[in-house]
């Protein structure tokens, strides 16, 4: 019986790949451990090794084939006593039919949203299509061009071309002095990092995950975040930290947390957290341009997405200033990062059973656009806030206090949170679903305001 | 160098130099100066916590001065100091006014962080002084940072981060040895070692209680000071400095101090004995070691001593009386500076 070999998973996140390069061809015998191909995931090319013995069979994905999705039969071996003869491959319940080479384009990007009020770029403005990752990428790039005294410092982001890709090329760029590879040391270089910010430069240090951060968060709040007032506005600093924050996919409690809420609650901190891939572009060019320290937090999943974005030599989206993303009559939806992805998703759903959303990208979390918000539930009446961290002390639950506050007599109902659950997350692909926040969740939060 | 054994007496570098004789005159009366001026300034801020009008947390840093003022001698233009919150001293030697360091102390609009920062926060970016912090530790990695943007400039800046015995147990510290060694910043650490991390003797610490080898592991040469020498402080500065501005990396001095009063304003100091203080005094006092070496060298008379203690005197309690006289800060600064 022919070993059906099948697309690896090679990150927590990737869910397709492409197959980049074959190594063998059929009728070739191979050993255990021997290198057959090379596949390309959204982070890196990595080399995939047989697991059998045995002599290749059918070649069934053929090299330079993208979006081949994780379990798809790309090949069969025949065991040392078969004739090698190409197989017939029998489905697989996680086996999807390969497709043909080039592969179906990408799916296209989100619908461009309709920006209510104030957009981003001017009309008529070209796009271009680029994920999260390049755009992150770009917004560094262009930074560094523009000015030498920012540099890049982190794990991985030199050699290796980042641990998630964001650095990639920037080495090659700017050589080893503007991009440091650091040991794994969070807590000595985030403290570097704000020295060399006093010293008159601009660092983007690069936590690897924020998870990680929380060994140098004393250096983000006590050094970073405080100097400035503690010395009477005369040490301001200049540096960001980044990097992905919030679940990944499957890496259990330590690698998953949000901290959106912990960094907003700290005055002297600016907090970005964009969801499409021009805001984390605008943003990140704010952000290393900004004289005080800025929290950027990514997300792992939305690295990957794809989105357009203004096709402008020097495009910047500026601080405390939300974008309604879709704009609605009924409910306003409250939410930023991930969140948007989940938000806009229940929007659309409740639009076809007559339910019009208007939904916020917070995209800032300190400065926080209240007066958007505000404005937005003195229209509608009626909010629902989304967001993947925990449910005590959330984004949510201020901006409901802030709500209650100065729109009380605007509501028809009381504001209602969405949030991450109350629990460390679990590494079950089951519970580690119920613990995150679902498209669901977001719909019942919403006809819960609307008593239907 | 690799390392060197408790340092050579300050006299005994004075000789290698062609005698005590030809020692600067002026060099050893600002010494002497520097010195008196801080601890003439701490005691009126003892005296000022004792009446209310200081507040807080206030660490003197009586018994300590030959350490900042032996390594101030060793700076040039553009080199940067950081130290944790022990640190009016560092800021008198570094040449920033007794005024508005003590008008910070009284929580006042003329202090040097228009009295938000306090005791353990006064920086001055003019005087590239850089605070002033209060987390025992953090400052390492800070100070390598400063010393990083000046290697990335491509001067020869260096940049003196001060710590205590008791930081040298912190993790961090030795997470910046090891990166500073690496890329060759040019940091000279400083451990002032007086003896006590708060309530807590060095020997009961650590078992490794010889600070600066644990520099070793990283590759970062070193070596241990009288710190109650001022002239010993001073040439093993030089030996440091030149090590770091020469682009040869990280230096560390282990600087053997002493502080006469306790952690802070409110320690009863039970953790030693009253005799063991009174010797230290007695017998190693910087700064009576300074106006021996003078007026035994014949270099100043008790005339000429009496007269820098009254130009002192007068610093000192015009300071006070700035404190004391400068207006709280508006209630508006409440809310500048949170960013910039």
């Amino acid at each position: 019986m022919a070993i059906e070999i099948l697309m690896p998973a090679l990150s927590p996140t990737m869910e397709e790949g492409t197959l980049a390069k074959w190594l063998v061809k059929e009728g070739d015998a191979v050993k255990s451990g021997q290198i057959i191909a090379e596949i390309e995931t959204d982070k890196a090319t990595m080399e995939f090794e047989a697991v059998d013995e045995g002599t290749v069979g059918a070649i069934l994905v053929p090299e330079g084939a993208q979006g081949v999705k994780v379990g798809t039969v790309i090949a069969t071996l025949s065991g040392e006593d078969e004739a090698a003869a190409p197989a017939k491959v029998s489905p697989t319940p996680n086996a999807t039919p390969a497709p043909a080479a080039p592969a179906a384009a990408p799916p296209p990007p989100p619908k461009a949203a309709v920006p209510a009020e104030a957009p981003d770029w001017p009309a008529g403005t070209p796009l271009k299509t680029m994920t999260v990752r390049e755009a992150l990428r770009e917004a560094m790039a262009e930074e560094m061009r523009a000015d030498g005294t920012v540099f890049l410092m982190g794990e991985e982001v030199g050699e290796y071309q980042g641990a998630y890709k964001i650095s990639q090329g920037l080495l090659d760029e700017f050589g080893p002095k503007r991009v440091i590879d650091t040991p794994i040391t969070e807590m000595g270089f985030a403290g570097i990092g704000v020295g060399a910010a006093w010293g008159g430069l601009r660092p983007i240090v690069e936590f690897m995950t924020f998870n990680f951060a929380m060994q140098a968060i004393d250096h983000i709040i006590n050094s970073a975040a405080k100097t400035n007032y503690m010395s009477g506005g005369q040490l301001p600093c200049s540096i960001v930290f980044r990097g992905p924050n919030g679940a990944a996919a499957r890496v259990a409690a330590q690698h998953s947390q949000d901290y959106a809420a912990w960094y907003a609650a700290i005055p002297g901190l600016s907090v970005v957290q964009p969801y499409s891939a021009a805001d984390a572009k605008g943003l990140l060019k704010t952000a290393i341009r900004n004289p005080n320290p800025v929290i950027f937090l990514e997300n792992e999943i939305l690295y990957g997405r794809t989105f357009e974005v203004p096709d402008l030599p020097d495009f910047t989206v500026p601080f405390g200033k939300a974008r309604i993303a879709r704009a609605g009559t009924d409910v306003t939806i409250v939410s930023f990062g991930i969140g948007m992805a989940h938000s806009l998703d229940a929007a659309e759903r409740l639009a076809a059973e007559g339910i019009e959303a208007e939904v916020i990208d917070l995209r800032t979390l300190r400065p926080l656009d209240y007066e958007t918000v505000l404005a937005s539930v003195r229209k509608t009446n009626r909010c629902v806030t989304v967001e993947e961290g925990f449910p005590v002390g959330s984004i949510g639950n201020h901006l409901a206090a802030v709500i209650m506050q100065q729109a009380f007599d605007d509501l028809d109902a009381p504001v209602v949170n969405c949030t991450g659950k109350d629990v460390p997350m679990p590494y079950a692909a089951n519970l580690e679903k119920h613990a995150l926040i679902t498209v669901p969740e977001v719909m019942a939060a919403v006809k819960s305001v609307l008593y239907r | 160098m690799a390392s060197r054994k408790p340092a050579e007496a300050g006299i005994e570098a004075a000789v290698e130099k062609g005698g005590i004789s030809n020692l600067s005159k002026d060099e050893l009366l600002k010494h002497y100066r520097d010195m008196l001026l801080i601890r003439r300034f701490e005691e009126k801020a003892g005296q000022l916590y004792g009446m209310g009008l200081i507040g807080g947390f206030c660490h003197l840093y009586i018994g300590q001065e030959a350490v900042v003022v032996g390594l101030e001698a060793c700076t040039k233009p553009g080199d940067k100091r950081i130290t944790s919150y022990r640190d009016h001293g560092h800021m008198l030697a570094s040449g920033m006014e007794a005024r508005g360091v003590m008008a910070e102390l009284t929580g006042r609009e003329g202090g040097y962080s228009k009295g938000k920062g306090g005791s353990m926060h006064m920086f001055s970016k003019e005087k590239h002084f850089y605070g002033g912090h209060g987390i025992v530790g953090a400052q390492v990695p800070l100070g390598a940072g400063l010393a990083l943007s000046d290697w990335y400039k491509g001067n020869d800046n260096v940049t003196f981060t001060y710590f205590g015995d008791g930081a040298a147990n912190q993790g961090q510290v030795y997470e910046t040895y090891n990166m500073a060694e690496l890329w060759g910043l040019p940091v000279i650490f400083v451990i002032e070692n007086n003896q006590y991390a708060m309530g807590t003797s060095v020997k009961r610490s650590t078992k490794s209680t010889t600070l600066y080898g644990r520099g070793l592991a990283y590759g970062i040469p070193g070596e241990q000071v009288d710190g109650m020498d001022v002239l010993a402080v001073k040439a093993a500065g030089e030996r440091a400095v030149a090590h770091a501005r020469a682009g040869k990396g990280p230096y560390i001095l282990e600087v053997m101090t002493y502080r006469y009063r306790g952690h802070s304003m409110s320690d009863p100091a039970k953790y030693r004995t009253r005799e063991e203080v009174q010797k230290m005094k007695d017998e190693k006092d910087a700064i009576e070691h300074v106006r021996d070496l003078l007026v035994s060298g014949g270099l100043a008379t008790d005339d000429d001593l009496k007269a820098i203690d009254r130009e002192i005197k007068a610093i000192v309690s015009d300071s006070a009386d700035f404190a004391k006289d400068s207006p709280e800060p508006d209630a508006s600064e409440l809310w500048t500076d949170i960013y910039a």
